[in-house]
């Protein structure tokens, strides 16, 4: 188990003042002069030597994605910090944003820096209401104590505008989230160009999530080494992760990358309701992610990479949970319905596709179906995937995907019944 | 995609109080000029905040006037993001029950049933009274506290139907339930307690100032070694000792005359990396640090080998700046697939290492490979397929 020292969001459940005062005592605002004086690279290159990888789901390498940024470019550079946190199943960066945001303050000003940009855009949720008031008023105070703004303390002229969504989830995908910035329905933009070359306004642009961000002043602090002995090879850090769903206690905790997923749900979230072997099926990294059934679950880690072989991903480490009594015909469908429902209706495989899948996955439920529908489901989810601009297209099929390859065998039985139970009727 | 279209019956006019006209105009100026239309979201939310709770046409107007935005944009834009209510709400509270599949894990469509019963029998309706209406909504981020609602700002969270009547019950009679948990968690903290962030050192102040000491000790190397023998830099280049070459911050070290300076700089190398290095990758040169402060040559002991690649499959050795396909060969053949065994490699292993390939001597550290390997080992790669050369 991660040590308590080594715990980067130490007010993760709000215990503490979140305020600047309480943040300094953690340890927050500590050295940042010294790093910034360390230069633009400097900063950057201990974030690509302590192999953090992207918080938001794609797990890119931060370092890398902020060396994309041009550094003679007359236009200016704007760091745009992703908070439309709308995964299921993610609930992680509201709490930093309303518990621990000098964290992402202090970061925000730091990879500003490093990217030379002097304005940062933060784009909330729209229904993180309470979040973006707490937020506004840290802001508020990092100006007031000139840690942020013209002529600060740090030598390094930052601006924090707080962006308002309006409770889309497709607003997650950068360019969406971009578009709608500039005051656009949120629809992802065709890549290439991408935003470093043009991004907001026109003009060079990172998007971060706000967890990548939050860890990069303690990387500075303890060292690239530090955060990359922790973890596994290529899998470094420590990784808030978020459990829901059939547990004993549910909860967002801070662990290390690759902690293995049993030890991860018995630790902290008191096991799985009824006990391990009452398991039937975990998704690992939000709704997008497949599925995976519980003797796969025995031995897994999670980490980017454990998860990938074994054709599911950590996305943004939420885990839902299911046990034995839980209709995953049911639960994955209602999934389908949330990409049905946040499709942006730009791209037509996705528009249409998500529609029928979820239907379809409605009468799978049901049992109302034929069995060949199983493999025309399947297929369909791959007309989709891969097949749109962005990956919404390809978060709507996959969990369907994972639900053909690893429980057939209870859509089958369902549809049986069904048939049976007419039969019966009729007789 | 959701299908949403304008409410039939509408008010004539809108106009925004004097003080939001005023926040409003103060949000416009957060944004560069000639980007007043990134306010729309935030303008078109205080106009729905204004006017009950839900948006009426004649605000689109206004607001796209006040952004100098066509009309049908707007338009588009309150008609895209579900957060706009197109229709009269209850004015008492609106509930917006989250039916995701983590909500719905944990009887989010028990709530429904209660806002069926309780509300109106379909979303988007007010209740008789017109003080209540409700819809299903889509995970609103509190997951680990499932199921919850939002009405309005606020959240209520790992609800019972029980706790969610009462709720509703309260706010019927104007007052104001408090929000977050009903079960009496704080946030999302496993119920029973925390299971981290205990240690109460963590908040005493005491890390203040605890990230100067890597810093502070690569200085104290620098220094030690100018003050010890301020020759031995020059000297060093012409002389290699025989296990540490010039190439190596510390090579210096194994110049100096007495074993406590040199133990006291390699100790502070080893802990802290190399100083004055751009882009220094903590930690980097200690093990070749540690090469340099026997006043001989470390006997060899052999590192771990392995019959075959973890998991199958080896690294690219060959992304190790001086290593090819012959080399990368070579080193598989021995038993070394990846980069963390090199990265952990100790001095007297790298002899073992230098003594078994003929010719090779000093080469480990002419190339740095110990601190190649280790970056590697994070997962970080290089631009160019032949390895990054070290620098220095
Ligand atoms: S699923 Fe309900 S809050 Fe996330």
């Amino acid at each position: 188990m991660l040590a308590d020292k080594d715990r980067i969001f130490r007010n993760l459940y709000g215990f503490h003042d979140s305020g600047l005062d309480g943040a300094r005592r953690r340890g927050a605002w500590d050295g940042t002069k010294f790093f910034i004086d360390k230069g633009h690279d400097w900063i950057i290159n201990e974030v690509k030597a302590s192999g953090l990888r992207g918080r938001g789901g794609a797990g890119f390498p931060t370092g890398l994605k902020w060396s994309f940024m041009p550094k003679n470019d007359p236009r200016p550079s704007y760091l745009v910090v992703n908070a439309d946190e709308s995964e299921p199943g993610s609930c992680k960066d509201r709490e930093i944003l309303r518990h621990d945001p000098h964290l992402l303050i202090e970061g925000i000003l730091l990879a500003s820096f490093s990217m030379r940009a002097h304005s940062c855009y933060i784009y909330f949720r729209g229904e993180y209401i309470r979040e973006r008031e707490r937020f506004q008023r840290a802001v508020d105070e990092a100006y007031g104590a000139k840690l942020i703004g013209r002529g600060n303390v740090h030598g390094w002229d930052l601006d924090i505008i707080v962006h308002h969504g309006g409770g889309a989830y497709i607003c997650g995908e950068e360019t969406a989230l971009i578009e709608s910035i500039e005051g656009k329905k949120g629809q992802p933009r065709l890549k290439p160009p991408f935003p470093a070359g043009c991004g907001l306004y026109g003009a060079p642009t990172t998007v971060n999530n706000v967890e990548s961000i939050a860890v990069v002043p303690d990387i500075l602090r303890r060292g690239a080494s530090w955060f990359g002995s922790l973890g596994k090879p290529n899998n470094t850090g420590t990784k808030l992760f978020q459990i829901s769903g059939h547990v004993e206690r549910p909860c967002v905790v801070e662990e290390e990358m690759g902690i293995p997923l049993k030890e991860l749900l018995e630790k902290h979230a008191g096991g799985v309701r009824g006990g391990w072997n009452n398991l039937l099926a975990v998704i690992p990294g939000g709704s997008s992610v497949p599925c995976i059934t519980a003797d796969v679950c025995d031995e897994m880690t999670m980490d980017f990479d454990a998860l990938s072989k074994a054709k599911s991903g950590l996305g943004t480490a939420a885990i839902i949970v299911m046990d034995k009594s839980t209709d995953i015909i049911k639960a994955i469908s209602r999934i389908s319905y949330f990409y049905k429902h946040e499709s942006c209706g730009q791209c037509t495989p996705c528009r249409e596709g998500c529609g029928w899948m979820w239907r379809v996955m409605e009468r799978m439920v049901k049992g109302d179906a034929r069995k060949a529908e199983i493999d025309l489901l399947f297929d369909v989810s791959k007309q989709v995937e891969g097949h749109t601009i962005c990956a919404l297209g390809d978060a709507a099929a996959w969990p369907v995907q994972g639900l053909i390859r690893n429980f057939r065998g209870v859509m089958e039985d369902r549809i049986d019944q069904r048939q049976k139970a007419l039969k019966e009727a009729a007789e | 995609m959701a299908v949403r279209r304008l409410h039939p019956d509408q008010p004539q006019t809108f106009e925004f109080t004097p003080e939001n006209l005023a926040w409003a105009q103060a949000t416009i100026s957060k944004y560069p000029p000639g980007k007043e239309a990134s306010a729309v979201l935030p303008v078109l939310w205080r106009a729905q905040e204004q006017h009950d709770g839900w948006l009426p046409e004649p605000a689109i107007r206004v607001v796209a006037e006040m952004l100098g935005m066509a009309y049908i944009r707007v338009y588009e834009v309150a008609t895209f993001y579900t957060m706009f209510q197109l229709a009269p709400v209850g004015k008492r509270a609106h509930v917006q029950v989250c039916g995701t599949t983590p909500c719905m894990l944990r009887g989010a469509e028990d709530l429904i049933k209660v806002c069926k019963s309780r509300i109106h029998s379909e979303p988007h309706h007010l209740s008789a009274d017109g003080a209540f209406s409700w819809e299903e909504v889509e995970c609103l981020g509190s997951c680990a506290n499932a199921p919850m609602v939002q009405i309005w700002k606020d959240t209520y969270e790992d609800l019972t139907p029980e706790s969610f009547a009462a709720v509703l019950e309260g706010l019927a009679k104007g007052e104001s339930p408090k929000p977050g948990s009903q079960i009496g968690r704080t946030a999302s903290c496993p119920i029973g307690g925390p299971t981290t962030l205990t240690d109460a050192t963590l908040f005493d102040a005491s890390s203040i100032g605890a990230w100067k000491k890597r810093f502070d000790e690569a200085e104290a190397t620098v220094a030690t070694i100018g003050v010890a023998n301020p020759a031995a830099t020059v000297a060093a280049a012409p002389a290699p000792a025989p296990a540490a070459t010039a190439t190596s911050p510390a090579g210096p070290v194994a110049q100096s005359t007495t074993p406590a300076e040199a133990v006291a700089a390699t100790g502070g190398a080893a802990t802290s990396g190399a100083p004055g290095e751009t882009g220094g990758y903590a930690g980097q040169s200690g093990a070749l640090a540690a090469v340099g402060a026997d006043n001989g040559p470390p006997l060899p002991a052999k590192p771990q080998l392995l019959d075959a690649p973890r998991d199958g499959k080896g690294d690219d050795l060959g992304l190790i700046w001086g290593v090819g396909d012959k080399l990368h060969e070579k080193l598989n053949q021995m038993g070394i697939w990846h980069f963390s065994q090199i990265a952990d490699w100790t001095p007297a292993e790298v002899a073992w290492f230098e003594a078994e390939m003929q010719g090779f001597k000093g080469r480990v550290e002419r190339d740095k490979w110990i601190e190649q390997c280790r970056k590697l080992a994070t997962g970080w790669r290089p631009e160019n397929e032949a390895g990054e050369r070290p620098k220095g």
